[in-house]
């Protein structure tokens, strides 16, 4: 199965965004973007905090724990929201995982 | 607090050759910001002949096609101004020898690049290079499933090299789209070129229908499919849609004919999108060239692109709704489609200024849309390819 399709995002998923997805600062509009085939996604700025994060080391857990540290705020809920958000970019193929180790 | 993802790229499946264009949500009635992505037709040479190509039937030369410096100048001068993609196509950008140095340029700048493209004219080392110089995403046209029917609609023998550029494209892990212009000589093979998207391992499949204006709008009686197609169509579509959830995106362009409502073209004429002929002419949409009388500024003119884009005769003739008459005046769509495409209406009805005939509120609507439905019903069969001769009927040994 190829990278960025049919994902499901768990909190042991460790999400990067492919190569041919880029997060970036479109300074003309001074927002962040996310540029994708023929595509162009305005995440928020919690989105834009999460896809930071998103370097293919770190696991959603720890994103969770990260973030639930900083905002003070219920680490369930962050959670379910990040894995939401990062679902929904996955399934339109702009989310892949780093590979498993095989035992 | 929860994160989203707002889709401000709603990517609306281009007209006639399912070029996707992008839709700011940022872009409003008074302020016509900068569009985030723009198509450049680099060259409009092609080995294909396509009976539906989307550029004009009259085609620029080679000789006319602006030099690589005047595109990697045009390529700066986008990413200055706020663009964020640029989509390279045609008629077929490989057949640009210097694509490899435009691509690299895009990078360079900042620009995110898409590759349009037949196809035929690719090696793998060329596909190499162009990954290699920064290109993000390849999108692919096939006019079949299998050459016989895919070979006869292109006039060219070119399906055998399109699956074996498709399979280098994954290899290279590039994003694939696959573009599939349907009409009524090969909406039948439709369940099988969804198949052959999943087979080569696309991300995404465009199911447009043919647009007709320019070519298509020679090769109407070969090309319109019937009432009972379409809705055969959309159905293979949408069960298509939720069967491949997450591991093929499927769009869907209907034909605007059989639509009781006209498209919002281009997002709004001189909205969201415009793009950039061979020749350096700045165009609300690729097939405005059609509508005679309007002057186009080129990017070989003393004015920016910017200020052409604002400023300019041809793009504030048909934007905003003061320019239309009824029925679209008073109606309460004005700003939901813009009156449909102006292309068509210049086409259908002679005048660019009036409603779009597909939709039902046009007086044209009634007689153009019987005239097409018994085009469908017909059985003519036989292509006009598209070439720069103006246009060559298919002979009785090729059909």
């Amino acid at each position: 199965m190829p990278a960025g399709r049919n994902i499901t995002v768990s909190e042991a998923s460790r999400p990067k965004l492919p190569r041919h997805t880029k997060l970036k600062f479109d300074a003309t509009r001074q927002v962040w973007v996310i540029l994708a085939p023929e595509r162009v996604l305005a995440p928020d700025e919690i989105a834009v905090e999460v896809l930071h994060l998103c370097d293919g080391i770190r696991s959603v857990a720890e994103m969770a724990d990260q973030l639930a540290a900083k905002y003070a705020a219920p680490r369930d809920a962050i959670s379910s929201d990040v894995i939401a958000m990062l679902q929904d970019l996955a399934d339109k193929g702009f989310l892949t995982e780093a590979r498993e180790k095989t035992p | 607090m929860s994160p989203t993802l707002t889709d401000a790229g709603q990517a609306v499946a281009h007209p006639a050759d399912g070029l996707a264009t992008l839709e700011s949500r940022r872009s409003t009635a008074e302020t016509y910001g900068i569009p985030l992505a723009v198509l450049a037709e680099v060259t409009h040479r092609c080995p294909l002949q396509c009976p539906y190509c989307s550029n004009p039937v009259e085609l620029d030369r080679a000789g006319s096609e602006l030099t690589t410096g005047e595109w990697k100048k045009v390529l700066s001068e986008l990413a200055e101004i706020g663009v964020l993609q640029i989509h390279f196509s045609g008629g077929e950008p490989t057949a640009r020898k210097d694509l490899v140095e435009l691509v690299q340029h895009a990078s360079d700048v900042g620009l995110y690049s898409n590759l349009i493209t037949s196809a035929v004219l690719l090696t793998r080392e060329k596909l190499a290079a162009l990954a290699d110089a920064g290109l993000c995403h390849v999108q692919i046209s096939f006019q079949g499933n299998e050459p016989v029917v895919a070979d006869r609609v292109a006039g060219f023998k070119g399906h055998a090299k399109k699956l074996e550029v498709a399979r280098w494209t994954r290899e290279l892990e590039l994003p694939l789209t696959v573009n599939a212009v349907m009409h009524r000589q090969n909406l039948h093979q439709l369940p099988d070129i969804i198949q052959m998207a999943v087979d080569l391992d696309a991300d995404r499949l465009e199911v447009a229908n043919v647009q007709y204006y320019g070519w298509a709008l020679k090769n109407r009686a070969a090309l319109m499919p019937t009432l009972e197609q379409l809705e055969e169509t959309t159905r293979i579509v949408e069960d298509a849609q939720a069967r491949l959830k997450g591991v093929l995106a499927i769009d869907y362009v209907v034909p605007d004919y059989y639509a009781l409502r006209p498209k919002k073209c281009m997002g709004g004429w001189g909205r969201q999108f415009f793009n950039i002929s061979p020749s350096g002419k700045i165009l609300p949409c690729h097939a405005a060239e059609s509508i005679t009388g309007l002057e186009f500024e080129s990017v070989r003119s003393n004015h920016s692109i910017a200020w052409i884009w604002q400023n300019s005769e041809a793009f504030n003739r048909y934007r905003g709704t003061s320019w239309m008459s009824e029925p679209c005046r008073s109606c309460e769509f004005r700003e939901i489609d813009f009156g449909g495409c102006r292309c068509q209406a210049f086409a259908l009805t002679g005048d660019a200024g009036n409603t779009d005939p597909a939709c039902t509120l046009s007086p044209h609507h009634d007689r153009i849309f019987k005239v097409a439905a018994e085009e469908a019903a017909g059985n003519h069969s036989r292509f006009i390819y598209r070439n720069f001769a103006g246009g060559t009927p298919e002979t009785e040994s090729g059909t």
